[in-house]
């Protein structure tokens, strides 16, 4: 594979291509906020934290650096007014989810984040999906998914597949970002969600029982 | 749901996991949603993660998880029936069937969803009725498509139920 | 009909049928798109074909169900050529007329002609319609003219024409070449130059390479792919397979959104008739070039419209976006390179290839070459599809085509772009539809959506409205776009309802930022423009609403009280009669009177009150005065 060479902060480094402008920042001592990434996992984009602006080709765009590929001659600038901004939106916007996070509090006062700034939302879950991930990607299990869209994503457990495999693993708790508990949570009330009950006939509008 | 029926789709597409989704899409269309049992078999079949078969049919606004109700009411909230009063539509079928959009009343009689766009936006506001289009409906117009129905399930139900 | 096996042979069928068509042999042609269907379409067609057999005239004249014609407010349409007199609104009950009188005597049946509501003038032909005379109609004008089911149908009009020039007399390089000089640009919104993209995926290192139809045409408010889809589907299927060949794949897709079952159909219909006559299939026309088509059907998600999306659902897998690069070109469906185009975009190519680059560079601006195919609907008189030159303006179309705002109200705004769209107000009406000109006022070309708004529509709930729409179609997956939706919606939701606060204003601009800088997909880049354009050009709107808990266009509810005025009403009842919350105090010459915490303020009685009296005020920003005592209620 080719070297590629570009420049992140003003500083001068050569990556292997298919390196993301994350790693190659890293390798240089760069620090750039994450909340979704995880190293055992395949990069996803969802918290979006990581934005960082990046000019290649002629033009300048504000990418996820967890997941953009470097390019050649590419500057990459990890910290700008516009980028601050944003990751404080951002972080206002999660911790109006999850305010008591340790993690989300702590980027919070870095960036000046208000964590009441937003209504209280009634999940805490914040959707980074590294427990949906790592149980497919490392455990290979499935018992943990996304449910519905937009507004109304949520996660769940599978109650079939997380009474066999969760009580002896439970590796994904550690993981969430807002709390191990809520987690927990999640799953007890997946796992006692009741079955469908059936309606007779007339769905009982003729007044039986 | 017959399990012979589903196999029988999932045979149509050659059992290939590429096919979930049309698969889904020809259960719901042959039985007005998709049970539990029927997911089931057809993750066996194609040996997808029944997480995959969740988010699927929870992410595409056309499955149900829930059995539908015999008339099925579509008011179209694209922007052309918004601008023409759509929402004094869906007003007008909640207050009629008494169900809300997006939901089916206990007695399985109606279902009333909310389309974003039928592509006759010409004839703004659109319902549709168990498939057939009205078009330029006014709440009056709504109103009494709906009643109708109302009365003739009303009416069945109190000869046909058999239970005691 | 057996397999047309090379270019000489679909010449000799092509000849056999035109030979079988007298041009002047009276044709009854008969809109059957999905709007004309849900008008009575099919009775119709029903009584003509009885009609044509009672009248012993099967031999003396032609009928043929056609697509779409565009003018679908004034549907079902029957056009009668080779004249082309064209009627409006026609019911099985005219057609024994029609057949009676323009069939045998040359007479035109008037009542069924188009009256212009302006002037009041008929127009006997369909040229004359003011709605058709200012249209260019390259890519649509097909449909009034062939039955899409009909393979035949499209031979007699120059169908697989352009794909025979291009697999026996172009290599593919020419192919994109072509389409690079013709300066065509995708139709689905981006607008971004279709024979480079063609170009990216030709030169991507791979044997399999696919080729997709995108036709999840999600916008609200847009139905130019369905259209098209429905009435000449065999125009996509060449424009697809000339793609195919020029990048090298064997293998396409077609995602239709299953909300348009009649596209499905007739699609699939016309991919078993092109697979009959060896047009689809292995060596097609003897060029040893194979290829295939799968319909797919979508399941309802406007997400599917963002390339990346629409190949997950192919994949089988939900509709969430991938991070761009890698695009589709290089990485795209199973890690394949993928060319994707939206559905008029293909429909335009054969045409190109017909014609050369340089007859469709001739039309349009600089930027924008070719035409562009709109929905006008709305608030406007005619509505329909209309296809237009690239470079005519906002104003030409809404009043010369649309015929202008129905009665006496007055235009406020068109929006165009859908979702991610933006409205413009008078002031920008002479904007032209060109990719550019549209994005620089704020606005978008969009896939073609344009909504005509009068002074009715309140702007600060057409951005909520935008917003709710956007909160349900967003996949959910990052951060901005799902939590920015949620509160920029909040905010205009209150604002609707009179809980606005000071700095709300502020606070959606910040809002609108971050979700248009690190949103991963176009949704959530675009979402707040419906927000931003608003902002832009009808900011006083908002500021009525936070400030004075005003609606100025009289139309949200929470801020909005019906009030009859006693000095006018002249106790005639109707809107007593029409009020379904019996929230109205009447009687026989009694002044009527609103009881407010009954009233659910449908609008009924405003609409029932008769014009001559206008007794019904609707009052916004201002308290409702006193109900008038009982004992004072007499008129007269």
């Amino acid at each position: 594979m080719s070297e590629i060479s570009l420049q992140i902060d003003g500083k001068e480094v050569a990556v292997s291509e298919g390196t993301t402008i994350l790693e190659a920042a890293r390798s240089l001592g760069i620090e750039i906020p994450t909340v979704c990434d995880h190293a055992q996992l395949s990069p996803y984009g969802a918290c979006r934290i990581c934005t960082v602006e990046a000019d290649a080709n002629g033009r300048t765009n504000l990418v996820a650096s967890c997941q953009y590929p470097v390019e050649k001659d590419m500057v990459v600038r990890t910290k700008t007014e516009q980028i601050d901004k944003i990751r404080k939106v951002l972080l206002e916007q999660m911790l109006s989810h999850a305010p008591d996070s340790e993690q989300l509090v702590a980027l919070g006062q870095i960036y000046g984040a208000d964590r009441d700034r937003f209504e209280k939302e009634s999940s805490f879950c914040i959707l980074c999906g590294l427990c949906v991930r790592y149980c497919a990607e490392v455990k290979k299990k499935d018992a943990i998914s996304f449910f519905d869209r937009g507004a109304k994503r949520e996660i769940a457990f599978l109650p079939e597949i997380a009474m066999q495999e969760c009580w002896d693993c439970k590796e994904c708790f550690p993981l969430c970002p807002t709390s191990a508990l809520q987690a927990a949570y999640v799953l007890t009330e997946a796992l006692m969600t009741p079955s469908v009950v059936p309606t007779p006939s007339c769905g009982g509008s003729c007044g039986c029982k | 749901m017959d399990i012979g029926k589903i196999d029988q789709i999932i045979d149509k597409h050659d059992g290939e996991a590429s096919s979930l989704i049309q698969i889904l899409l020809d259960i719901q269309s042959e039985n007005h949603w998709l049970p539990k049992e029927a997911l089931t078999r057809v993750g066996e079949k194609l040996e997808v993660p029944m997480s995959r078969i969740q988010h699927i049919t929870t992410f595409y606004k056309h499955f149900s998880l829930s059995p539908k109700g015999k008339h099925e009411v579509h008011v179209c909230v694209g922007t052309a029936c918004h601008v023409r009063g759509a929402e004094r539509i869906l007003d007008t079928v909640q207050e009629v069937t008494g169900v809300g959009a997006g939901e089916t009343d206990p007695d399985l009689n109606f279902s009333v969803e909310t389309v974003s766009c039928l592509g006759c936006c010409a004839l703004g506001p659109v319902i549709v009725v168990d498939g057939e289009i009205h078009g330029n409906v006014e709440q009056a117009e709504t109103a009494a498509v709906l009643t109708e129905l109302k009365q003739a399930e009303t009416d069945e139900v109190m000869q046909q139920c058999a239970c005691e | 009909m057996s397999r047309i096996k090379s270019p000489a042979e679909l010449e000799a069928f092509r000849k056999e049928i035109l030979a079988q068509r007298d041009p002047d042999k009276p044709c009854i042609t008969l809109c059957s798109g999905s709007a004309c269907n849900a008008t009575g379409s099919g009775k119709v067609a029903a009584a003509l074909e009885l009609e044509i057999e009672k009248q012993g005239v099967t031999t003396e004249v032609v009928s043929r169900r056609t697509g779409c014609h565009g003018f679908c407010e004034q549907g079902p349409i029957v056009v009668i050529y080779p004249q082309g007199i064209c009627y409006l609104k026609v019911q099985p009950e005219d057609i024994a007329e029609i057949i009676s009188e323009t069939i045998k005597k040359q007479k035109i049946v008037e009542r069924l002609l188009y009256v212009d509501p302006n002037s009041g003038e008929r127009a006997t032909l369909e040229e004359d319609i003011p709605f058709y005379k200012n249209q260019k109609r390259l890519v649509l004008g097909s449909n009034r003219k062939i039955d899409p089911r009909s393979l035949e149908d499209y031979l007699a009009v120059e169908g697989y024409q352009a794909l025979t020039k291009v697999l026996f007399e172009m290599t593919p390089e020419q192919v994109v070449g072509e389409v690079k000089d013709a300066k065509l640009r995708g139709r689905g919104g981006a607008g971004f130059p279709s024979g480079l993209k063609w170009d990216f995926a030709r030169k991507a290192p791979g044997d399999q390479k696919y080729v997709v139809v995108n036709c999840d045409e999600g916008d609200p408010g847009a139905y130019m792919d369905r259209s098209v889809m429905e009435g000449n589907p065999f125009a996509v299927l060449e424009g697809l397979m000339i793609g195919a060949y020029a990048i090298g794949a064997n293998e396409g897709y077609i995602y239709v959104r299953q909300e348009y079952p009649l596209a499905v159909a007739n699609l699939t219909v016309a991919i078993e008739k092109a697979e009959e006559y060896g047009l689809l299939g292995k060596d097609i026309l003897g060029s040893g070039f194979d290829f295939t088509i799968k319909v797919h059907r979508g399941a309802g998600a406007f997400i599917c419209g963002e390339e990346t999306s629409l190949l997950n659902s192919l994949e089988g897998k939900a509709g969430e976006p991938n991070a761009r690069p890698p695009f589709p070109a290089i990485r795209g469906l199973w890690t394949k390179p993928t060319n994707i185009n939206n559905v008029e975009t293909w429909a335009n190519i054969p045409m190109i290839i017909n014609k050369g680059a340089a007859f469709f560079s001739a039309i349009g601006t600089e930027s924008s070459k070719g035409t562009k195919i709109f929905s006008l609907v709305g608030k406007v008189n005619n509505t329909g599809l209309v296809e237009v030159p690239m470079g005519a303006s906002l104003r030409d179309i809404i009043f010369k085509i649309g015929g202008g705002v129905p009665g006496d109200k007055k235009f406020k705004a068109v929006q165009t772009g859908g979702p991610s769209g933006g409205c413009l107000p008078e002031g920008l009406l002479d904007t032209k539809v060109d990719f550019d000109e549209l994005s620089q006022a704020g606005a978008m070309m969009g896939s073609g959506g344009m909504i005509v708004m009068d002074e009715d529509t309140c702007l600060v709930d057409i951005a909520r409205y935008f917003l709710a729409f956007l909160s349900d179609e967003s996949c959910g997956k990052c951060t901005p776009c799902r939590e920015g939706i949620r509160q920029m919606l909040k905010i205009l939701t209150n604002m609707t309802k009179g809980l606005a606060k000071e700095g709300d204003i502020d606070l959606l601009f910040e809002l609108a930022e971050a979700t248009k800088g690190s949103s991963m997909c176009a949704l959530g880049k675009t979402a707040p423009n419906p927000v931003l354009s608003t902002l832009k050009h009808f900011r006083e709107e908002y500021e009525a609403h936070i400030n004075e808990k005003r609606c100025p266009s009289l139309s949200c509810k929470a801020l909005i009280d019906f009030y009859i005025d006693p000095e006018k009403c002249k106790g005639c009842g109707a809107c007593f009669r029409k009020c379904p919350a019996e929230a109205i105090e009447g009687g026989k010459k009694r002044i009527h009177v609103i009881v407010q915490d009954k009233c659910t303020k449908c609008g009924g009685c405003h609409e029932a009150c008769p014009a001559a009296f206008d007794a019904v005020n609707i009052l916004s920003g201002v308290p409702v005065p006193e109900a008038t005592p009982e004992e004072a209620r007499a008129i007269g």
